[in-house]
Parts: C-alpha cells; structure tokens; sequence
C-alpha cells in the first residue's frame, strides 16, 4: 500500500490492503493444466492456505477432498475423513480456532446435514469455506447429475438471521481464481463463504492456469496483536469485523453460540441480540459493493438482459448470441457473487431496460431476488429447470424473444 | 459465625478461583446440582498435575454441562448440541500441541453425539473426555435420555421408561478408548485423580461422573434432594478398579460400580497419521509443527522488514 493514498476515513478499510500477502509457494501448483473443476477447486484451496479439510464422500464432490488428501500431507496439514457431514463441517471450525485455514467439501444432502455449522460459524464469526458441488434434488435426487437448487438453501438455511457470502464459478479456471477469493473473503469478514460449485463445473476439464505464488495475493487471518489484557474478542472498529486469537496464545477466550457479548460472554437479552446480528448482517452490507463481483456484456442500450450464472451463464451465452443474431439488443450479467445479493447492480438496470431473461437449473430461485431488486421497473422471466441436464439454449433464447415484446406498463 | 470470619473466608477467595471465571459468578446450575462440584475435581486435578493452562482448551456441547465452558479460564468453545468431540478433534489435528479436553453432558455426547463419540475412540483421538451423567436431559425439563435407567419417570416417559439404556463405560471400551474411569460427585477426590492421570495418557480416555439432578430427576423419582443422592452414592457406589465394563451397568436404585476401568497404551491417531504418511511418503512428508514453525519465523521477518 503506498501510504499517499491513505486518507484518515480509509484506514480501517486499508489494514487489510496493508496486510496482504502473497500465496506459501508450496502450496501452489503453478504451471498450465487441464483439470475438472473439483480438482481446481483443492488447488484453489491449497493456494489460498487452506491446510485443514475435513469431509465424507458424496458425488459430485469427493474428488476435491482426494486430491486434497493425496496433496496436504506434502505441504504440511491434515485431511480427515469424519463420520458425517455434521462432524465434517465442525471439525472444520475446530480446525480454524486452531490456527489453520480450512474447509469442507459436500453436495445437496450433506450441505443440508451441515446447516446447523454454517449458523454456528456465522454467530462465531468463523472464517471457513464451504463447498457445495450442487446436484438434482430434493432429497438424494440426481447425485451424478446437475442443479442449482441449493441457492436459497446456502442464503437460508441456516435458522435465524443472518448473512453470508456465496460464490459462483462457472469454470475450472474459476473454481482455481474463485476458490482463493473465497478464503480471502472469509478472512476478510469472518464469516463462511459459500462456493457453489455444480456437477457439471466440477466435472467439466479445461485449461486452468495457476499462476506463481507471488502473483496470488492472500488475505491473512485478521490475528489480534493486542494483549491479553486489551482484547476483547467480539470488540469491533469502524468495520465491524472483531480481530481473532487461537486457542493457545494464551487469551483465555470464549467463543459461543449462544448470544454474546463483546467479551464473548453470553447475555441473552432483547439489546445484545439486537447489537450481535445486526452487526453480523451489517458487516456483509456495507461491504456489498465490494463482495459483488459480475461479468457484464453490452449493458449499454439493452432492452433485455439474461442475468445467470455458474454453467447455466454458458448455455445462455449461446442464446444471447443467437438473439443478437436476430437484432435483438441482449445484454449479459453473469452473477459471480450469488450472495449478498447485487441488487444495487440489478436496481440500476431495471430503470433502463424492458426486462430481464433468468434462466438457472431450478424452479426459480434467484430469480425471486432479480423480481425483488427490480421491484416493478423491468419485468423479470424465469427459465426454469428442474435439473440433471443443462438448459437447451433455443428455450432461453425463446423467452428473450417473449421478454424484448413485452412492454412496460 | 462471626463477622469477621465470614470477611477472612470471602478474601481468601476459592483455592480453584484461578481456574474460573469470577466474573461469571454466580452460574446457571441449580441447588445441589452435581456439575459444580466435577468442575472443582477438575480444576484441582489441572493445578496438582501443573498442566500448562495456556496450551489447555476446553470444549462443550449443548447442555447444563455444556455451561462449563462458560466459567472456565481457559480458550473455551461452547460449541453445538453433540458435536464437542469433532470440533475438539479439528483444534487437535490443527494444533497438536493444544490438550484438548471435552466436557459434556451424557445426552450430549451419548445421543446426538453418539457416533461421535464411538468414532473418536476407534481412532483414539488424543481428547480427554469428561462426561457428566444425570440420567435425564435437564436443561430441557427431565426428558429420557440415553442413559436413564430402567422404569425411571421422566417428562417424556411419565409412566416410567422401558428403553434399555447405554453403559458408557462398556460402549467407549469396546469402541477403542484407552482410558475408562467412573466416578460419581461423592467420589470429589478420586474423580481429581482420575482426570490427572487422564492427561498423562495419549489418547482418547473418557470419564463418567455420575452426578445429581436433584430438580428433574431425584425429585420426580422421589429419591429425594441432593444430600440424600450424596448418601445413596456414599452406600451404593462399590470401587471396583478393573472391573469388566460389561458389569458396570446402572440402576435407578442399585449398585454403581466405580473405579478405573481401562488404562491401556496403543498409538493415538496423530501418531499413526504421521507414521503412515513418513512410510508412504519418505522425504515428501511435511509434518504440520514444521511448517508452522517456518510459517512463525516468515511472520518474524516480515514484522522486521515492515
């Protein structure tokens, strides 16, 4: 950071410009590769830090966590495989407190069983990662073949309320870029990022280019350097992210689910609650601007624009491609943070265009959030699909079609 | 009792006052509530055998024990219902200098938890287990448990139970555990001992304290208040150092075996992991305490060049 750009309001929002770091190069696997988007995603992992994975296997996931098994014992960390996913997706956090970077790896049925975790990392403000390869449901479904059904269950989930982070690659070379974002930006706000993976992502190989460790930056865990007598482990600054110790440093810190304290201490009463998780949903909030990353192609004088994401954004490229063949004026935004929602991005198109073409492989999900953000400025049509294949792209190029005759009323 | 005795007594303060939070003071538990006086025997057993308490960490599940986390002076995790133990068992492996001790109630670690518990002793997990046993889920109102004992009533079982319930002891034996003891809070002493000696073994051991619920279930199986529980297991409790855990079952009346039941030796799961990993991988293997040894000295330079 060059000090001349630190003006006294940035500061708090710059330590961590000051901090960065770049990747540990045994951990990187630099070179060009042709691998499937799970084993990108390990390399991700392992490039981001990552040292501790816990799991247990379920298609179309497990092959992160092998490749992260045969890898981390040559770097200096650990994988176990637990019992289930509930034991997995704590461990994880154990593993965290500990010291290390980690995450957990799983698809539709184990991510249900690891929702309780993903509420306990929020209120413990945990940094970790949480993968999910998404396949058809409900229930066991489709395990071999796609969906993306789990969106509402990554932003929901959990009970109570709350914020996270969702990503959403629709690449092998995203799940590599995408993988080490995410770890950043659960070290950036202590909360648990989604990677919402699905099958096809996970198991499609491309080229993926891991570039030299000095060229990853890293965000490093927001480690107290304050004594023993000074902290206060859910004491916060301007950003509302609390500075984190490990157990073993010798700060006597207790962390809970229950609600808390600065000092961590439970208080279970109506002012506490009220200060904690509007702190927890602020901190995500006011950061929006920054956590949401897209992809846009020609915005500019669209009367319609599809807004998708992770493989679905491919298929409906070639529909984009095949409207702006007939002179319909078809803009693109792909969603790479799914979560907190970009409704500001969605708010400003919607003064501007007709309507907007969501095409996912659900029965509609984020489309409710495209609805919302629109709030009756542009009309909003869904291309559902219930999942195990991927879209026809001339169905989502026939409700472009539908949506550039509409008018708005 | 004079006043000025009182004052002398109140500032000399609590000999285990050092292993708590005061500031905590007064707890949740109820009148004659066993789970304090095994926090005593446990806060002893740390200062006699001299345990280093800043490399000490202390997890809890969800329950009245579950509190205990709360109100010691250590890095403590009050973590979800059943899931103590693999969350202990991620801050192990990610700090295998850390003692890791769980200490939760039996509904806690024998029902939700209960596949944990039986997997962290097949892979002798270097936690120390203590696991206080009421016979009831108490903070939720006294409803069957696990371990509540035959024709027991409960919330949940009004005209008395009639599941057969788990012998703790036997199930972590047979599941791997190394070390295997049970005590109840008549047995403050014992139990000190226990824990101390828990410490020096590596790998999972586990110790049951049987312990009062005088509000939820001495009461509503009328076998009165919390001094006639202390009687019952003053009478009852039979120390038998050895014995097979097979014959360690309880009643709601009868007989409670105590004692040291398993204290055996095989290799603890850190050991075996890096065992394995230097056979298979020779030179490659790069253990964990190395790497976060160089990971200590970069931060060192870095602080020095900045």
């Amino acid at each position: 950071m060059k000090a001349d750009h630190c003006e006294a309001d940035h500061c708090q929002a710059d330590r961590h410009t000051a901090d960065r770091r770049t990747a540990d190069p045994r951990g990187v696997l630099t070179g060009t590769h042709f691998i499937d988007g799970d084993h990108a995603c390990c390399e991700g992992a392992l490039a981001a830090g990552a040292r501790f994975a816990a799991g247990y296997p379920i298609t179309p996931s497990t092959e992160v966590v092998e490749r992260f098994a045969a890898r981390v014992p040559k770097v200096g960390g650990t994988f176990i495989q637990m019992e289930d996913e509930l034991a997995a997706s704590i461990a994880l956090q154990g593993a965290v407190w500990g010291g290390a970077k980690a995450f957990t790896v799983t698809s539709g049925p184990g991510f249900s069983l690891m929702m309780e975790h993903i509420g306990y990392a929020v209120m413990t403000e945990t940094p970790c990662v949480f993968v999910d390869v998404q396949r058809g449901g409900p229930s066991t479904g489709l395990p071999t073949l796609p969906a993306q059904a789990d969106m509402m269950q990554a932003r929901w989930g959990s009970h109570g309320d709350y914020e996270i982070i969702a990503l959403c690659p629709n690449s092998p070379q995203e799940c590599f870029d995408l993988t080490i974002t995410a770890f950043n930006l659960a070290e950036e706000f202590r909360v648990p990022v989604m990677f919402m993976m699905d099958e096809v992502v996970g198991h499609m190989t491309e080229k993926v280019v891991i570039p030299p460790a000095d060229e990853i930056e890293i965000t490093p865990r927001r480690h107290t350097r304050k004594s023993v007598e000074d902290y206060l482990p859910y004491g916060t600054n301007g950003d509302g992210v609390p500075e984190m110790a490990h157990a073993g440093e010798g700060y006597n810190f207790h962390v809970t689910g229950l609600t808390h304290d600065e000092r961590g201490y439970p208080n279970m009463t109506p002012p506490v609650q009220d200060k904690l998780v509007r702190r927890l949903q602020s901190k995500i909030r006011n950061a929006a601007d920054r956590i949401c990353l897209f992809e846009e192609e020609q915005l500019e004088g669209a009367e319609v624009v599809v807004v998708s994401y992770g493989i679905t954004s491919r298929v409906a490229q070639r529909a984009i491609e095949s409207a702006r063949e007939k002179g319909l004026r078809v803009g693109k935004l792909r969603l790479i943070t799914a979560w907190p929602f970009p409704e500001k991005k969605i708010r400003e198109l919607a003064a501007k265009v007709k309507a907007f073409v969501v095409p996912e492989l659900n029965l509609g999900q984020m489309v409710h959030e495209v609805q919302r953000a629109a709030d009756g400025q542009a009309k909003t049509f869904a291309v559902s699909h219930a999942g195990g294949g991927v879209h026809k792209p001339e169905d989502i190029l026939k409700v472009i079609v539908e949506a550039s005759k509409c008018r708005i009323v | 009792m004079s006043d000025s005795l009182v004052t002398e007594i109140t500032n000399a303060g609590n000999p285990v006052d050092a292993i708590l939070r005061t500031d905590r003071m007064p707890h949740i538990w109820c009148p004659g509530c066993g789970i304090g006086t095994t926090v005593n025997s446990f806060a002893r057993a740390l200062i006699d055998s001299k345990i280093d308490l800043g490399s000490l960490a202390l997890v809890s599940g969800i329950g009245c024990t579950g509190r205990v986390a709360g109100y010691v002076k250590l890095d403590s995790f009050h973590t979800t219902h059943g899931r103590a133990i693999p969350f202990a068992t991620g801050l192990k492996l990610a700090n295998p200098n850390l003692n890791v001790v769980v200490y939760s109630g039996d509904g806690d670690l024998s029902a939700i938890g209960g596949n944990h518990l039986i997997h962290a002793a097949r892979r002798n997990i270097d936690l120390k287990v203590i696991c206080v046993n009421n016979l009831i889920y108490a903070m939720t109102g006294g409803q069957t448990a696990p371990t509540t004992p035959g024709h027991s009533t409960t919330s949940t079982n009004p005209y008395g139970t009639f599941e057969p319930s788990f012998n703790l002891p036997h199930l972590v034996e047979a599941a791997g555990a190394v070390y295997v003891a049970r005590w109840t809070t008549f047995h403050v002493r014992q139990l000190a001992r226990s824990i101390s000696e828990a410490f020096k073994k590596n790998g999972f051991s586990f110790i049951e304290v049987i312990s009062p619920c005088p509000t939820l279930y001495q009461r509503r199986n009328k076998l009165g208040d919390a001094l006639d529980t202390m009687k019952y297991y003053k009478e009852k409790s039979k120390i038998r150092n050895g014995s097979p855990t097979g014959e360690a079952g309880l009643t709601m009346t009868g007989e409670i075996i105590v004692g040291k039941f398993v204290d055996r030796d095989r290799p603890d799961y850190g050991t075996m992991m890096r065992a394995q990993y230097a056979d298979a991988l020779g030179d490659e293997y790069v253990e964990q305490d190395q790497r976060e040894h160089d990971q200590t000295e970069n931060d060192q330079a870095e602080m020095v060049c900045s």
